[in-house]
């Protein structure tokens, strides 16, 4: 890699999407798009423990439950 | 409009718990993460469990995890929160704080996917710590100890794999050779990659065992194995001498041992009997106990049951492993053994509680082995148990939790000076109707009648050395009556004390000799028996007794003033005389400072409204010191000294002070602080108490002194955690009282009411509020207040239950199969709090008997909240269940008011939310009120999660509907409709012609009727999507909402838009037809905005106190409330929000988290201040106080009576 690669905008943007999940990039489909959303959202339902008791409530489901299917459901 | 927040009961709940020895040595402490709340629990020694220290931290607590570092007598605390910070605590003892040892910046903050501090794990040498992220990072810090012995943390190093999901950690035991964690993970690139969905169907979870290398300060992945794909946690095997090493992995329905180069030892969890075949066991908790010789698990599954597990070992070869049925508690967060031998259960939802051991499962029970383990063409062959009462723990004691809160309303039905909160809490069986009332609990321990109305009451000791009370001595008004406490309290006649007539003071003077001050004189008796007697001069008569140990001031009538000092030889002798212009009202003596012979205050209160400080010194004895007047005739004062700490159980430093308080006539206590050196009178604070003059008592709380004011009812004031707290007590109106301590009772209070004696202790000192519970039968979803009635509708509702019919033949069936008699109706089923009932399946113990998810059980309940009794209980059949209701009064007026419920059959959420039908039912109220009557049913499309009353007709919100319905003969008839709503409706309010419309995903809509044209158009809505979980009208332009992420706002119609519609003739409605981008002509501004942290499901515009100004009330789904208070003027707004700059400044949370960006985490925090950060001013040390007050031009003293001012504002 020559030192002025570095600087490409397309080095930077592998940079990025290397260290950080779910960079997007210009050929991104929509599915592609919904389904990281889908985890940060799942991803930050198992980081808040009340937004999990509220569903836990709603489903009558333990908390436990609740949080292995969020884990569960958006990769298998 | 700026609001000052605050929160009135923290968070009740628990997140996760965790044990060790955190202050050091043989104690046991619990450290309860509850939200955004760290708190500090340890059983005392009759098992009860005692608050020590509860601190607020600003940010999201995920986990938590204890250390100690080898041969140290410590735990450490490492917490993982969303500040993208590793922060490692220590409890410091002296201070009572938690110490911040170290925080290590890693990532960026708020719960992200791949930043790490969901998971935590400790080396069981405490050589190390893994904190990970549910996807990709993993990071590992190395825990050291320097030169000095001090913990050092090293630089992280990193153990990442992209692309993959992790879902437990935990720490592998191998002695102490290089560290090893082991993850559950899943490699999902594959499945990414893989359009058909193939891969994804193939994706297997790996065990992984992470190792780092001391040697080389690195990590590497040492061994990676496939394991059941239902695996969900880890949990550690002792290792190194002590056990096989190695890990347990919970799976669905499994409990798989599992270690490097050992084959994978496998038994399966027994499942309930009755559990449909469909549903998988998940271990939703788990701990470890090990002792000397032994060690086993204690696993929790989701639906409550307990499960020992012990693993049959030959050195690190495991044999078998075995899983028996330990008992069923409710489901629990965490579960921590101590090693005194007792449990503490975090309960998911609902109280917690502390067990005792009573066995640890010996006896044989249902067991499942991986020895017995059958595999079969349907997989393995599961084991089968029923749950049985407790056997193996007892419960000693409870701490009540009210989560998940789900509705709240405040008001006053018990016709009490301060409205009740009426809040419905928990889940299935265990959900209950709590009231709660401001105040402290007290237990009544003796109530006794006396022969007639006594008017005075005191305990007396006979040495000061004694560590108890010898008599109890009650005045009436021509008599006295002495009782002496032993075994029992019973009358006396030898005590030297004169029966013949009333008493004004008795004490204990000097070191063993009694006092009694009647109106005639005083009465001395010498611990020999020997009495002496003075008598007052002339006729005149004693009216008022102040006095300490060892100075006595008595006034007679007329205003004379006569001091006495008790002399070396013990003997009373008169010191001084002082007249008085006038009559005295009132008068105190300062108790002796420690190590001097006499106090120099006194004070004495006369009828032309003021209080006069007097010198007692020798040389300027009867000198008037300083002179301060009050609002009105002073009735009672009390010197209260408070002692100089330097940390210890209340926190900050604390230089010595005394504090003058009187109760004036007007009910006002009034509290200054009087300088030790000069006398004079300064920092003067007022509070109104209730509608008699306060009396001021001294009595004794935790050791120290407090105060109790009995007004109208009875307050006390005490110093907790470094806050001087003036709290109601639950209790009725007392006349007088006195401090009492016996061996029954070690801090306890005596006093008179009426012709009765009350002996009581007060309980769990630092809450706000006590409660009064009442069990409900399912989860409550909604409930109404009729307030002429004096009586509550509530309808309750769960999923995935059977009915009450098919439960009590289920229950039948199992009593005669097993042979027991019948048992019970079904009231019987809502009393499982009592020990002693003998139903082996007390739902509130073992839960409901799940049932498929779209199998709902509901019913309507009217309840009398003051004898706590169910009127009338309607159960829905046909699979029904109940989601809104609001009582309704048509304008034809033919059947007064109605009560209308919406309901949905069938409902189901999962894969799409579906359901049979919707109807609201109209209900007649009979009998005063009591029993509900069917008038009819109405179907309508779509599930109605809002009803409200406009206008003489019922407004419904079903689906995204909102319809008008008035009262017809067999049906309800659609008057109007406006289907423009985008998602779906869940709350209605009206207020005038306006009614406001809260969408569930998009915030709320601002909606007009126009009676002539019958029609319902928007004209105003928000901009903001928002997930609206509670909403209150405020006023006419204005609204309060809370959404899912735990936020609260305020939207405001802007005044201009506002006054323009309204004086529309067409209101609006032209603009209406040109709407803008979709939405409607007008837009909301948002103009309060605030992270609570914690989802708020309640709302309620109401004042807690009587004649105080309204405020919001909250409640939140983890049990917890709080409160906005609108400010009333603009320099409280500018003193609180430099107070609260400088707060932020100085004082930064405890876990890292930036205050203003946690305020800010989902919108920028807007005119809100956070009197939660203000109010740990007084626990900063003090040459910071006194910082931050020079910066605010005060002194920390006015500081700290502002925020005093203002919490006496809200409660």
């Amino acid at each position: 890699m020559q030192a002025s690669d570095r600087f490409n905008i397309n080095s930077q943007l592998e940079h990025l999407q290397a260290k950080y999940v779910g960079t997007g990039h210009a050929d991104l489909t929509r599915f592609e798009w919904a389904v990281n959303i889908h985890r940060d959202t799942y991803a930050s339902y198992v980081g808040h423990y009340p937004i999990m008791a509220y569903f836990a409530v709603a489903e009558n489901e333990s908390i436990g439950r609740e949080r292995y299917n969020f884990m569960q459901v958006p990769f298998c | 409009m700026y609001l000052y927040s605050l929160t009135l009961q923290q968070a009740t709940g628990i997140i996760c718990a965790i044990n060790g020895s955190f202050s050091g040595g043989k104690s046991q402490e619990i450290v309860v993460a509850r939200g955004k709340v760290l708190d500090l629990l340890r059983p005392d020694d009759n098992g009860k469990l005692q608050s020590l220290l509860s601190v607020e931290i600003f940010g999201a607590i995920r986990s938590l995890a204890q250390f100690r570092l080898t041969g140290a007598q410590k735990d450490y605390i490492v917490v993982g929160s969303d500040s993208g910070r590793i922060v490692i605590l220590e409890y410091n003892k002296e201070k009572n704080t938690f110490d911040k040892i170290h925080q290590e910046t890693f990532g960026k903050s708020g719960c992200r996917r791949i930043v790490p501090g969901q998971y935590l794990a400790i080396d069981p040498k405490g050589r190390a710590v893994m904190i990970g992220a549910c996807e990709k990072q993993k990071l590992v810090y190395v825990l050291n100890r320097d030169t000095v012995a001090r913990l050092t943390i090293s630089s992280p190093l990193e153990a990442h794999k992209s692309h993959t999901i992790c879902y437990s950690i935990c720490g592998v035991d191998c002695g102490f050779e290089n560290p090893i964690f082991a993850a559950i993970e899943l490699d999902y690139s594959e499945a990414d990659q893989d359009p058909t969905g193939q891969a994804a169907n193939e994706a297997q979870k790996h065990l992984t065992f992470y190792e780092l290398d001391l040697g080389l300060n690195h990590v590497s992945r040492k061994w990676s194995e496939q394991v059941d794909n239902g695996a969900n946690m880890l949990v550690t095997v002792p290792g190194g001498g002590d056990g096989p090493s190695g890990v347990l992995v919970c799976a669905e329905n499994f409990v798989i041992y599992k270690n490097q180069g050992h084959p994978d030892v496998r038994a399966v969890i027994p499942r309930r009997e009755d559990l449909p075949a469909e549903r998988g066991v998940l271990i939703v908790s788990a701990a470890m106990h090990k002792q000397k010789s032994m060690f086993f698990f204690l696993l929790q599954t989701e639906y409550g049951d307990m499960f020992k597990v012990t693993l049959d070992h030959e050195n690190d070869r495991v044999k078998e492993l075995k899983i028996k049925y330990f008992d069923t508690i409710p489901v629990t967060s965490s579960l921590c053994v101590l090693k005194s031998g007792f449990l503490f259960a975090a309960s998911e939802f609902g109280n917690h509680a502390l067990y005792q051991f009573q066995a640890i499962g010996d006896d044989p029970d249902v067991e499942a082995s991986s020895a017995t383990l059958m595999e079969t063409e349907e997989g393995f062959q599961p084991v089968f148990f029923q749950p049985r009462k407790l056997k193996n723990l007892l419960r000693i004691d409870q701490i009540e939790s009210l989560m998940p809160m789900m509705d709240m309303k405040v008001n006053n039905l018990f016709e009490e000076e301060t409205p009740q909160i009426f809040s419905l809490c928990g889940r299935g069986p265990r959900s209950s109707l709590r009231v709660l009332r401001p105040g402290l609990a007290i237990s009544e321990m003796a109530v006794s009648q006396l022969p007639g109305v006594p008017s005075a009451v005191w305990t007396v000791k006979k040495n000061v050395n004694d560590e108890f009370d010898a008599y109890i001595v009650v005045s009436f008004a021509n008599a006295t009556l002495v009782l002496s406490i032993g075994e029992t309290v019973e009358e006396v006649s030898d005590s030297g004390f004169l029966d013949t007539t009333p008493s004004l003071a008795v004490s204990l003077i000097g070191d063993d000799s009694l006092m009694q001050v009647h109106p005639s004189g005083i009465r001395h008796i010498r611990e020999d028996g020997r009495i002496n007697e003075w008598r007052t001069p002339g006729k005149r008569t004693i009216v008022k007794v102040g006095s300490n140990r060892l100075q006595v001031v008595i006034a007679l009538s007329g205003g004379e003033i006569i001091y006495f000092e008790v002399d070396m030889t013990g003997q009373l002798m008169e010191v001084e005389k002082h007249e008085m212009s006038g009559d005295v009202a009132c008068l105190d003596i300062s108790p002796i400072p420690e190590g001097r012979q006499r106090s120099r205050f006194l004070a004495v209160g006369s009828y032309d409204n003021t209080i006069r400080i007097l010198s007692l010194d020798p040389d300027d004895c009867m000198q008037i010191l300083s002179l301060q007047s009050v609002s009105s005739p002073p009735e009672s004062l009390l010197f209260l000294e408070v002692q100089a700490s330097t940390g210890g159980d209340d926190g900050a430093d604390h230089p010595a002070s005394l504090f003058l308080n009187a109760g004036l006539q007007n009910g006002v206590l009034f509290r200054t602080v009087v300088d030790m050196v000069t006398g004079q009178l300064s920092d003067a604070r007022s509070r109104f108490l209730g509608l008699r003059a306060p009396k001021l008592f001294s009595i004794i709380v935790r050791g120290r002194r407090a105060m109790l004011c009995l007004s109208s009812r009875p307050w006390l004031g005490y110093i907790h955690q470094g806050h001087f707290l003036l709290t109601p007590l639950s209790y009725e109106t007392l006349e007088y009282a006195a401090s009492f301590s016996s061996d029954q009772c070690a801090e306890g209070v005596v006093a008179v009411a009426g012709d009765a004696l009350r002996i009581f202790t007060i309980e769990r000192l630092g809450e706000s509020f006590n409660e009064t519970s009442i069990p409900l039968r399912y989860t409550p979803r909604k409930f109404i207040v009729q307030p002429k009635r004096k009586l509550l509708v509530i309808i309750e509702s769960d999923q995935g239950a059977f009915t009450a019919e098919e439960r009590e033949a289920a229950k039948k069936e199992s009593f005669e199969s097993s042979g027991v008699g019948e048992n019970g109706n079904i009231e019987q089923m809502e009393n499982g709090d009592d020990e002693e009932n003998n139903d082996p399946f007390s739902d509130e113990q073992y839960g409901y008997p799940k049932a498929e998810a779209g199998k709902w059980v509901s019913c309507i309940r009217v309840m009398d909240p003051r004898s706590a009794s169910t009127t009338c209980l309607l159960e829905l059949q046909d699979n029904e269940s109940a989601f809104s209701l609001c009582s309704v009064n048509f304008h034809d007026k033919e059947y007064g008011a109605l009560l209308a419920v919406g309901t949905a059959k069938g409902l189901q959420f999962w894969p799409k939310r579906t359901f049979e039908a919707g109807y609201i039912h109209i209900y007649r109220f009979k009998e005063d009120g009591k029993v509900l009557e069917l008038l009819h049913k109405t179907q309508v499309d779509g599930v109605p999660l809002a009803l409200c009353q406009f206008q003489g007709r019922l407004l419904a919100g079903i689906g995204p509907v909102l319809r008008l319905y008035d009262l017809g003969k067999r049906r309800l008839l659609r008057k109007c409709e406006n289907k423009l709503f985008p998602n779906t409706i869940s709350s209605i309010q009206t207020y005038r012609d306006r009614i406001y419309v809260g969408d569930m995903q998009e915030s709320f809509h601002y909606c007009k009727y126009r009676r002539d044209e019958n029609q319902l158009y928007i004209f105003a809505d928000d901009t903001v999507p928002r997930w609206l979980t509670a909403a209150q009208h405020i006023d006419f332009d204005t609204v309060a909402g809370a959404d899912k992420f735990g936020n609260i706002y305020f939207v405001r119609l802007p005044q201009d838009v506002s006054d323009e519609i309204e004086e529309d003739p067409t209101g609006g409605k032209i603009k209406w037809e040109q709407g803008k981008l979709n939405g409607a002509p007008n837009k909301v501004e948002e103009i309060v905005q605030f992270h609570v942290g914690d989802v708020v499901t309640c709302l309620q515009k109401s004042s807690l106190i009587p004649g105080g100004g309204e405020c919001i009330i909250y409640g939140t789904v983890m049990g917890g409330l709080g409160a906005f208070l609108p400010f009333t003027s603009r320099d409280d707004v500018d003193f609180f929000s430099h107070l609260e700059m400088h707060m932020r400044q100085e004082h930064p949370p405890l876990c890292g988290r930036d205050h203003i960006a946690y305020r800010s985490s989902y919108f920028p925090v807007k005119d809100v201040i956070d009197g939660d950060l203000c109010e740990q001013f007084p626990t900063l040390p003090m040459d910071m106080q006194r910082k931050i007050a020079d910066e605010l031009d005060r002194t920390p003293g006015e500081i700290l009576k502002k925020l005093e001012e203002i919490r006496n504002k809200i409660i």
